[in-house]
């Protein structure tokens, strides 16, 4: 208990000083996705976490981690109509929101788009190619979404990770397929693989 | 096993037709598949199994009391959102129609031909639980570990626990240039601070904290374009605190060149070993490597020719490389010996040039030079029934994304079997319940998915009391104590 308390109470000085970022404000934070804040090192109980809290992540706030967002279900101008087209090239209509994760919009839809690491930048089975004409509306690909890419089979000039893409108004009638990873994969030749 | 199947069993069932009658009952008409080993492979598996057909039931069988292979024993303690996968299969698991039995050893408890009695299908996904050995002198020296025995030892596998590697050596030698390699490396030279966040086992955390080991070599055969590591691993190399990069320029010549013509995965791993050890790093960075203790580098073209021992012939001083040249260009370039030889002093050397699949049962179709049981697809050749997927299928390389497709491939094709009438569901089995009666014949008592979560409930709250996120349970014995209470 004691201990607890020493804890918080370092961390509110820490904050106060500005020697430690504010967490309460941050997107990942709020949406239970940051796992090497300083909040949710002091819930684990890591003291010496604060000299070497972002050793992995960045939290430039342009990397989407964690649940998708929210936002008004009501507002006709934060409707964004999105095209998937499944592995077996059907195409299925899904009209969505502003804010929306691409990758969790597939799952609330049934479309079989895996997630495994759950929007951690640390796998590639959301992987999609995006259509020519949306493509380039897409912010830059962050340099650990490029890495996660470089694993995926079947990498494409349009390949993204589903994850990191979060709808806005400009995308409207954005295209994204499911790569067509079939047994012929393996017919082709195996190569070797990293693991 | 759930009450209900156990009150249908005496029941002769009527199996002709489709009557809907039947349909509702739960035994009788309902396809059953085995899984054989729970990690990525089997829980993929059973995951599109669930999905494709609402009849299919799914019994998943595992050596341990604890599920998730690999990703509990292989991947590495500082990549814990890897691991998050387990919330996948942990949904899959508590999934009505899918059943988990650990600490049943398929093989030796129950026989694969025993499986196949019981169930419409069989799919082997147990993956690779055996090393491939560098076949050279001093191998069996102390001092001298197979990366996935050193791996297993820090991520708490119970066969490992007793390895103790000496770590009171500067220098450490891996053998092969793979993502396990690099994970070694990482955890051989993290700092403590770091390591000490994670779930890696309490005695490795404590021989770490003891360990003299201050610099890492991780040896290839070839050059730098053909190494199996990816970017990601590399760059973890590269911003690891205290420690500098220290590669060998001569050995980077015609990269850049061949830069242009690669794709762009091996590009980018490319680039960044090329600047990693020819760039001149700037001021604040070559402060940084001067003032580190640690050090890592890759060898090229070196290929383990003896492990060398010390006077008393007790304990590995060094080890013989003999050097090579690369005969043609990319993937596939060979090495080819020079002549010349080169000793390097060590006290650590870990062998990181693969995993090998082993065949659990002697009627197997076995490629034992690939190590992978035969197969069309995932469909085991000449054995109506049996499926594999997983490393076993297609061999032990590949991440968890590459198991996933390689494991929902197996799926498609057993599902067509079923649908097709290639597999016969129509004739009754008896699935686990004539397994559970052989099992308790036998002594063994099956640990279900709700046992696990006894096991894993205590890990998360001991990892919780001491700042990890688990503590894991090191025995098999402390294992089944926790599932039984």
């Amino acid at each position: 208990m004691a201990a607890a308390a020493v804890r918080s109470s370092m961390g509110l000085t820490l904050r106060l000083s500005r020697a430690l970022p504010d967490c309460s404000n941050c997107p990942f934070h709020r949406s239970n996705g940051c796992v090497s804040g300083v909040s949710n090192l002091q819930r684990r109980g890591s003291f010496d976490s604060f000299r070497t809290i972002n050793r992995h992540l960045q939290t430039s706030k342009g990397l989407y981690h964690g649940e998708e967002g929210r936002s008004n279900a009501e507002d006709p101008d934060d409707v964004v109509n999105v095209v998937y087209v499944d592995r077996s090239g059907q195409r299925i209509p899904v009209k969505a929101k502003v804010g929306d994760n691409v990758m969790y919009l597939a799952q609330r839809h049934g479309i079989e788009l895996e997630g495994s690491c759950e929007a951690s930048l640390a796998c590639s089975t959301c992987h999609v190619y995006v259509n020519s004409s949306h493509f380039d509306k897409l912010a830059e690909p962050d340099e650990r979404e490029d890495d996660m890419l470089d694993m995926a089979p079947m990498l494409q000039e349009n390949s993204r990770l589903g994850c990191q893409i979060i709808l806005k108004p400009e995308l409207e009638g954005i295209e994204l397929t499911l790569p067509k990873v079939t047994r012929n994969f393996y017919v082709d030749g195996h190569v070797p693989k990293p693991h | 096993m759930s009450g209900h199947k156990m009150l249908f069993s005496g029941l002769k069932l009527w199996t002709s037709g489709r009557s809907r009658w039947m349909s509702r009952l739960p035994d009788g008409c309902s396809p059953k598949v085995c899984i054989v080993g729970s990690g990525p492979a089997g829980f993929y598996t059973a995951q599109q199994l669930i999905k494709a057909r609402q009849d299919v039931e799914v019994d998943i069988y595992e050596r341990l009391p604890v599920p998730f292979g690999l990703v509990r024993f292989g991947v590495a303690p500082d990549h814990p959102e890897v691991k998050n996968v387990i919330n996948t299969f942990t949904q899959t698991a508590r999934q009505s129609r899918c059943s988990f039995y650990g600490n049943v050893d398929v093989g030796t408890d129950v026989s694969v031909e025993e499986l196949r009695q019981a169930y419409h299908a069989v799919v082997l996904s147990y993956g690779a639980e055996g090393n491939r050995t560098m076949g050279v002198p001093g191998e069996d020296l102390a001092g001298v570990h197979a990366a996935k025995d050193f791996v297993g030892w820090y991520n708490g596998l119970p066969s490992c626990r007793q390895l103790r590697p000496d770590l009171s050596s500067e220098t450490a030698v891996i053998l092969g240039q793979g993502n396990v390699a690099l994970d070694v490396a990482r955890v051989l030279l993290s700092p403590l601070d770091i390591l000490k966040m994670t779930d890696i086992t309490q005695p490795a955390l404590e021989a770490l904290a003891e360990s003299q080991v201050r610099r890492v070599l991780i040896v290839g055969r070839r050059g730098p374009v053909q190494v199996a590591c990816t970017v990601k691993e590399v760059r973890e190399m590269v911003n690891l605190p205290n420690a500098r990069p220290e590669m060998v320029g001569a050995d980077f010549e015609g990269v850049a060149e061949a830069l242009k013509d690669l794709p762009r995965p091996r590009k980018r791993l490319t680039e960044l070993m090329l600047k990693t050890a020819l760039e001149v790093p700037g001021e604040k960075e070559q402060q940084r490597r001067s003032e580190a203790s640690h050090a890592w580098g890759f060898r090229f073209f070196r290929s383990p020719v003896e492990i060398l021992a010390d006077p008393e012939r007790s304990r590995t001083a060094g080890i013989r490389l003999a050097v090579n040249r690369l005969e043609g260009s990319g993937e596939g370039a060979r090495a080819v010996l020079t002549g010349e030889v080169e000793d390097v002093t060590c006290g650590l050397v870990i062998s990181s040039i693969g995993y090998k699949s082993l065949p659990i049962d002697p009627s197997l179709p076995f490629d034992s030079r690939k190590a992978i049981v035969l197969n069309n697809m995932g469909r085991v050749q000449r054995a109506a029934g049996l499926y594999c997927s997983g490393w076993l299928k297609t061999g032990p390389t590949g991440v968890i994304a590459t198991t996933m497709n390689n494991s929902f491939d197996t799926a498609r094709s057993l599902v067509e079997d079923m649908d097709l009438g290639t597999l016969d569901v129509s004739v009754v089995k008896p699935g686990s319940q004539s397994v559970a009666a052989l099992l308790e014949k036998r002594g063994v008592k099956p640990v279900t998915f709700s046992d696990w979560e006894k096991i894993d409930r205590v890990e998360l709250s001991r990892g919780e009391a001491v700042g990890k996120p688990r503590e894991k349970l090191l025995t098999v014995e402390e294992m089944l104590q926790v599932a039984r209470s």
